[in-house]
């Protein structure tokens, strides 16, 4: 019989020493899922700009797609990446399966629906606002583009966020395409689940605490910028 | 029922080569002809004022002259011509409600100017010589969304003019303004007109009008119902629809 307390006490004291094993799984899993949101608004942010700006056939198809694609199953994405990128598929020889960058990916893929429509929602008010005083500016499509991300700024942070807290949860999608290699693809969530099964609960429930504190962290920072940007009448 | 509306377009002298003029513009909206085959013509220089009542058409006017609205029919030409991306920007428009960019007071001014191709050095002198103009230049580095109405609109139109458009609109730029921000929109509109800025703009204030206008077009349901110099059309109104406006009656399709 395991005693929480006890446990609870390996973890704290894993944390406090910043055991090595424990740090590179953090910094792995913070560099895959910051990678990920990163290129993940790279192409979400414009595209939902375009979508929640512009009036064009298929936007309605668009804003639909995006909208399905907010709650992909992440196995089914893992499952495609992992078909895409194994010998026999199509990216194959690019060697990446079982790599931090087929884990990139995977989350990529998940991350850039939800960032494209998140945005899309907040640019279509934004715009509501703006459109007249554009169109009179006589802003081409991309300055148009450009001013609304610019000025939703700090609204997109809270996107951003959103896409940060879906990809650094995720299991499923990593665990295909990374396959949970120790020192190369071993990642919070895929770790936890292992070292949970394994019953290594110390190591599992010092990655949690982790995982926790990480998320409260970097909402607590983006919502402080946002209260700021609220105070000063630029939110 | 009797058509009282009066159109004297073809007593009005046209000039020969108009910054702007509309031919046979109509504009429909939700199955409803809100704009009837208007013909106008905006001569360069000069500060045309359009009036009429609420719901006649003003601002759709000013919204199709401008290009912001297309119209069902009819067409808009610049100098002559169809307006192409250039002309959009030798114009400008002051809104009611101004529209002010999540960004500083400086930044809404540099916005336009770099829209208009103004960079460095040039860029931050214009954006200085219009924030001393508009009495902004304590305010420069305040959130323009937190400055009051009367200084958002000397922000609006400190924006338009920035750029020194040819032709300014303006819709209503101080309905919602006290004496004294009204009279520094006056004192700012006016000083562009010195400058050989072309003024259109819709207002409901008689007195505003003879302080600001040279020309009106006065509008009824859609339709020119007169236009002409300003000591004629509100001193001696021809059209019932601006006699009755000028005369301070209500007048409505059935009063006639």
């Amino acid at each position: 019989m395991f005693s929480f307390g006890d446990i609870m006490a390996e973890a704290l004291g894993l944390i406090l020493t910043w055991d090595r094993d424990l740090s590179e799984i953090v910094l792995l899993s913070l560099r895959v899922t910051l990678t990920a949101v990163a290129i993940a608004c790279l192409i979400g942010l414009p595209l939902g700009a375009i979508v929640g700006a512009f009036r064009f056939p298929g936007r309605g198809v668009a804003t639909v797609l995006l909208n399905a694609l907010m709650g992909l199953p992440p196995v089914v994405v893992g499952l495609f990446v992992y078909l895409m990128l194994s010998n026999a598929g199509p990216l194959g020889i690019l060697g990446l399966l079982y790599t931090p960058s087929a884990m990139i990916i995977a989350q990529t893929i998940l991350v850039t629906p939800i960032v494209a429509a998140l945005t899309k929602q907040v640019v279509e008010d934004l715009h509501g606002e703006y459109a007249e005083q554009f169109a009179s500016f006589g802003l081409t499509a991309r300055e148009r583009v450009a001013a609304l991300l610019w000025d939703a700024r700090y609204s997109l942070l809270t996107v951003a966020l959103a896409g940060f807290g879906r990809a650094v949860a995720e299991v499923g999608a990593v665990l295909i395409v990374g396959g949970n290699i120790n020192h190369v693809t071993r990642v919070m969530t895929t770790t936890i689940a292992l070292e949970t099964s394994k019953g290594n609960l110390e190591l599992a429930l010092a990655l949690g605490v982790l995982l926790l504190g990480l998320a409260v962290i970097v909402n607590a920072g983006v919502m402080a910028l946002r209260a700021s940007a609220v105070r000063a009448a630029y939110a | 029922m009797r058509d009282t509306v009066m159109d004297i377009r073809a007593e009005s002298p046209v000039a020969a080569d108009p910054l702007l003029e509309a031919r046979g513009l109509r504009f429909a909206a939700g199955g409803q002809t809100l704009i009837h085959g208007i013909d106008v013509a905006v001569e360069p220089g000069k500060r045309t004022l359009v009036m009429g009542a609420n719901g006649s058409g003003k601002s759709l006017l000013l919204r199709l002259l401008h290009g912001l609205l297309t119209p069902s029919a009819g067409e808009v030409l610049w100098r002559g011509y169809a307006p192409e991306r250039a002309a959009r920007r030798a114009q400008a428009m002051v809104f009611q409600r101004p529209v002010m960019l999540r960004r500083s007071v400086l930044a809404n001014l540099n916005f336009a100017l770099k829209v208009h191709g103004l960079a460095g050095r040039a860029r931050a002198d214009r954006a200085n010589e219009a924030l001393e103009m508009a009495r902004l230049t304590d305010l420069a580095s305040h959130p323009a969304r937190v400055l009051s109405g009367g200084e958002q609109q000397r922000l609006a139109v400190a924006r338009a003019l920035v750029c020194e458009p040819d032709l300014l609109f303006l819709d209503e730029p101080t309905s919602s303004l006290d004496p004294a921000s009204t009279q520094m929109i006056e004192d700012l509109v006016n000083a562009a007109h010195k400058r050989g800025v072309t003024i259109v703009m819709v207002t409901h204030d008689m007195g505003q009008a003879r302080r600001m206008g040279d020309e009106v077009i006065f509008l009824h349901a859609g339709r020119v119902a007169e236009r002409g110099p300003l000591d004629q059309v509100l001193g001696a109104p021809r059209s019932e629809a601006a006699r009755a406006w000028t005369q301070g009656r209500l007048y409505t399709p059935a009063s006639l």
